[in-house]
Order: structure tokens, then C-alpha cells, then sequence
């Protein structure tokens, strides 16, 4: 019964990655994102280093306005970073690639198609084969458990169903890199827990490498093999934890003596960090 | 009572109380029927004009006016507005001169028209696609550009090109206004087949109205504008019916309306 858990202390961490991996499948490296606002400009990252290795899972937590939002778009390729690199198997993501799929804040599902059609939304735009993107389609809806809602249209769907229609939607063209951007944020917490032990499943039944951004730390620990802490704008990562805690995990892990520990560690950080 | 059988009685009832109220005021003031005809009179120009079939080819000349000019009108401004809420450079160049036009009032443009284009069909035609252009094209405009940025970031992300992203997101996120502006240009365009008869026409509804006005034969009058408010009517509930039907997802049923 006795699992090693490793906290391992970065306090500087311009370079937070232990390199797990043999070779990271996405790497930011010094990665500045700097925005224009009306006062000047306005730094949101700053000397940002980070990887994620191949089928790792990989949560980033911090405060409120960190800049998490600004670094999965980066990485999605949809906002260029100002200064440093990025680079997804070794070349710079200089666009929305397709072989990244995303998954939103909100579902953002298409009210005027109905489930399926939604899940298959990615696969037209990238004028994927329509037949075998149909029968993705249905098996990915099989997997997050609405296979009796293909021809419903999400205004008669929960909260949860929708986001789990997103979820779909966002590895119908098989992608290598799967970023989640709070994607439980607008859900209640009963259907929160719910949804992490289902993205558990769906994850490891696809065993994708995935960047999941949470404000969140339950949900960051209960999920991820490692937990990346930002701190406050401009983001940096300021603390790494590896979470090395058996999978698949369940709602026992959540009252895990070493689950508790590593949440109250986090949060004695987060409160040093709101406070400094 | 069911609220459904309540929402066809009620009005009745009203229409009722307005007719006998009609009929008691020319009774009890013995108004002339040079200013307010009876209903029995406006039923029988109403007989005389579509039984004896007097009003059909002026009836028929409106609508063909009124859908023709319509069909443009909206067609032109979908595409134009379209194109504009795509485009910066092309609303640069093009977007000032649109304003002054709309804010120029389209009813004083109706003789210059005439002389334009004649006193035919041609003229009436132009003249309600001018005035049914301006609440399609700005509510167009709105409806395209009000698409969330969630979703186009969504379609970014997935790689969709600028022409995908128009047709499967931002047409159909604007529909509900596309829906509201075509609504409101169904009365306009009304009001342009109407008036561009009343300037210089031998035909149309319009143009019975005038030429009654001078024999002063009301009767004839109301019978012809109650033409024009069924052609009205008809023409808003068609696309409120189809505004339902193929823009179902959108519950909001007052969506404020751009344009005049």
C-alpha cells in the first residue's frame, strides 16, 4: 500500500520540467505573451517553461487573471506568444494545427445542429472522410455515454451533456494533443465530480496527452499525473507537483489521506500567492 | 375556456364591438357617407371589386410590385451585408455613402425614381427594394457580426476556412436577425409599392385609392386598404411561421430590431 508521493519544490522554476519523458511532445520555453492595452502594454506570461510528454496529463492551476487562458491559446495556436517558443514535436505551433484539439470553457455547441453533428463540426472543417468520421463520431458519443442523444439538439441537454458533447467534439479527429480550457467551470459541483471521473475514463481509454486548465485544485490533483501552479499575472510557473497516485482513481481518492495532503499544500501556496 | 379558443374569440369580440360601434356613430351623428362610409358600403365595393373581379388586376399588380421589389430589396441587402460585415476595406469604402442613403428619406426619392425608370411595373419595383434594403442590410450586419467569439475561436482552432466558417456559423448565428429584418421590410416594401403608385401609376392599389379619393369614394378607399392590410398581414405571419420553422433554436421572440 505504500505509493510514493512526490512533491517535488521548483521555487524558481523558469525550467519546471524533470524531463519524465524522453522527448516532451509540447515544450514552451521562455514564453512571453505581452497584450496591448489601453494604459501600455501588459504582460500576461512571462518566462514561462513548461513541457508535457507524450500521454502525460498535465493540470495548470492558479489564481484568477494568472494568464492559464492566454497559455492554452498559445498552445492552440490561435494568439502568437511576444517573446520565447513554442513547439509541439519539435517545431514552432505557429497556428491552430490539426492534430490539437480543444475543448472550451463553455460547450460552445452549435444550437442549429444537433449532437452528432456537432461532434462531427471539427471533422467537416477539416474535410476529414465523412463516413469513418461518422463512425468516430458515434463511437466517441458511445464513449462519453450519449449514444441516445446523436439526433438531439444540445438546447435539450444538461449542462454536463453538453460539455461532454465538447469533449467529443474535440477528439473526433483523433488528435495527438488534447488542451482543456476550465472545462467543468460552469458546471455545478455534483456534475464536476462526475465529469472528472468520466474525462478520467475517456482519457484513459484514449491515453491522449492533455493540458487541463482548472482554478480547481481538487480537480487538478484528482486527474493529472502532474500539477503545474502559476502564479499571478504575469504567469509563470512556480511550482510543480508530481501526483503519483494509482489509477483508474475513484471517489475514494478523494478522501485519500495523501489526495488531502497534497490539496492543502496546494492551497497553503495559492494563499501566499493571493496574499504576496 | 382554453387560452387557444380565447385567442381566436376575444379579438372577434373586439372586431364586433368596434363594428357596431362603427355603424351606432353614423346612425346617431348621421355622418355622410362622404366621410365615413358604412360597412355595408365597403362590403359592397369589397364584392363588386373581387367577385365582380374589378380589383384583381390592381390587387394583383401590388403584390407582384410589393414581392418582386421585396425579393431584391432583401436579396441585395443580404448579400451586400454580408459582404460588408466580412470585409473592412470594403465597409471603409462603401459605408458612409450607405448611412446618407439610409438616412435619406426613401418616400422623397419616389419622383426621381419615376423619372428614372418610368411609370411602369419597373419603377414601383425599384421602389420598394430600395426601402425594403436598409432594415435587412443593417440587421444582417448585426446578426453576422454579434457571432460569438467562442464560437469562431472554436472553428479557428479547428482549422475552418473563412468560407466554412461564414456558411455553417456566422449565417446561421445571424438568421434570427436576417428573420427580424425580413419581417419588417414585408410592411415597408408595402408602403414603397403604395406610394410609388400614388405618384404616378394607372394601376395597383395605390393607385385606386387615389383615383376614389378624387370621386370621393370612400367605400372603394377602405375596401382597398383593407386589401393592403390583408397582403400585410399575410406577408408578416408567412415570416413568422418560417422564422419559427427554420431558425428553431432561437427562443427569443422580440429581437430588437436595426434599421428604421
Amino acid at each position: 500500500m505504500a505509493i510514493a508521493l512526490q512533491a517535488r519544490d521548483n521555487e524558481h522554476a523558469t525550467d519546471a520540467s524533470p524531463a519524465p519523458v524522453s522527448t516532451p511532445m509540447v515544450e514552451a520555453r521562455d514564453l512571453g505573451v505581452t497584450y496591448r492595452a489601453s494604459r501600455g502594454p501588459v504582460a500576461a506570461i512571462e518566462r514561462l517553461s513548461m513541457t508535457l510528454g507524450q500521454g502525460e496529463f498535465v493540470s495548470v492551476v492558479g489564481p484568477s487573471g494568472c494568464g492559464k487562458s492566454t497559455l492554452i491559446k498559445v498552445f492552440s495556436g490561435l494568439l502568437a506568444p511576444s517573446c520565447g517558443s513554442v513547439t509541439f514535436r519539435g517545431s514552432a505551433i505557429d497556428g491552430p494545427r490539426p492534430d490539437v484539439g480543444m475543448v472550451f470553457q463553455q460547450a460552445t455547441l452549435l444550437p442549429w445542429k444537433t449532437v452528432l453533428a456537432n461532434v462531427l463540426v471539427p471533422a467537416r472543417a477539416l474535410k476529414l472522410d465523412r463516413r469513418k468520421a461518422e463512425h468516430d463520431a458515434e463511437e466517441l458519443l458511445r464513449l462519453v455515454g450519449l449514444s441516445n442523444f446523436a439526433k438531439h439538439y444540445p438546447s435539450e441537454l444538461s449542462g454536463g451533456m453538453q460539455q461532454r458533447v465538447g469533449i467529443a467534439r474535440g477528439l473526433i479527429h483523433d488528435p495527438a494533443l488534447l488542451l482543456m480550457d476550465e472545462p467543468f467551470s460552469a458546471l455545478d459541483t455534483m456534475t464536476r465530480d462526475h465529469m472528472s471521473l468520466e474525462l478520467q475514463r475517456i482519457w484513459m481509454a484514449k491515453r491522449k496527452s492533455a493540458l487541463f486548465i482548472t482554478h480547481s485544485i481538487p480537480e487538478a490533483v484528482f486527474l493529472s499525473d502532474r500539477v503545474l501552479v502559476m502564479s499571478a499575472r504575469p504567469g509563470r510557473i512556480i511550482r510543480e507537483l508530481r501526483i503519483e497516485l494509482p489509477r483508474p482513481r475513484d471517489l475514494s481518492t478523494l478522501v485519500d489521506p495523501r489526495f488531502t495532503a497534497i490539496c492543502s499544500e496546494l492551497r497553503q501556496l495559492f494563499e501566499q500567492l493571493v496574499h504576496v | 375556456m382554453s387560452s387557444k379558443s380565447r385567442a381566436i374569440v376575444f379579438p372577434l369580440i373586439t372586431a364586433m364591438v368596434l363594428l357596431l360601434a362603427w355603424v351606432m356613430a353614423i346612425r346617431l351623428f348621421d355622418v355622410p357617407d362622404y366621410l365615413i362610409p358604412t360597412p355595408q358600403s365597403v362590403l359592397q365595393a369589397l364584392k363588386t371589386g373581387y367577385v365582380d373581379g374589378q380589383y384583381w388586376p390592381h390587387f394583383l399588380f401590388t403584390l407582384q410590385c410589393t414581392v418582386l421589389g421585396y425579393v431584391i430589396g432583401c436579396g441585395l441587402a443580404l448579400v451586400l451585408g454580408s459582404l460588408l460585415a466580412e470585409s473592412k476595406t470594403f465597409e471603409q469604402f462603401v459605408y458612409p455613402y450607405i448611412i446618407a442613403l439610409q438616412s435619406t428619406p426613401k418616400v422623397a426619392i419616389a419622383p426621381l425614381i419615376l423619372v428614372w425608370f418610368g411609370f411602369g411595373m419597373a419603377s414601383k419595383v425599384v421602389m420598394v427594394a430600395l426601402i425594403s434594403f436598409f432594415p435587412m442590410f443593417i440587421n444582417t450586419i448585426v446578426g453576422i457580426r454579434q457571432t460569438s467569439p467562442a464560437m469562431l475561436d472554436l472553428m479557428r482552432v479547428f482549422s475552418a476556412s473563412r468560407l466554412h466558417i461564414f456558411f455553417h456559423v456566422k449565417l446561421p448565428a445571424a438568421a434570427g436577425h436576417i428573420f427580424a429584418g425580413l419581417q419588417i421590410s414585408v410592411v415597408l416594401s408595402l408602403i414603397g409599392a403604395v406610394v410609388a403608385e400614388f405618384v404616378s401609376s394607372t394601376k395597383g392599389l395605390g393607385f385606386l385609392i387615389q383615383a376614389a379619393s378624387i370621386n370621393v369614394d370612400l367605400a372603394t378607399m377602405f375596401a382597398c386598404l383593407l386589401s393592403l392590410v390583408v397582403i400585410g398581414l399575410a406577408g408578416t405571419q408567412l415570416m413568422r411561421v418560417l422564422h419559427q420553422r427554420l431558425v428553431f433554436w432561437d427562443r427569443r421572440d422580440n429581437l430588437t430590431v436595426q434599421g428604421e
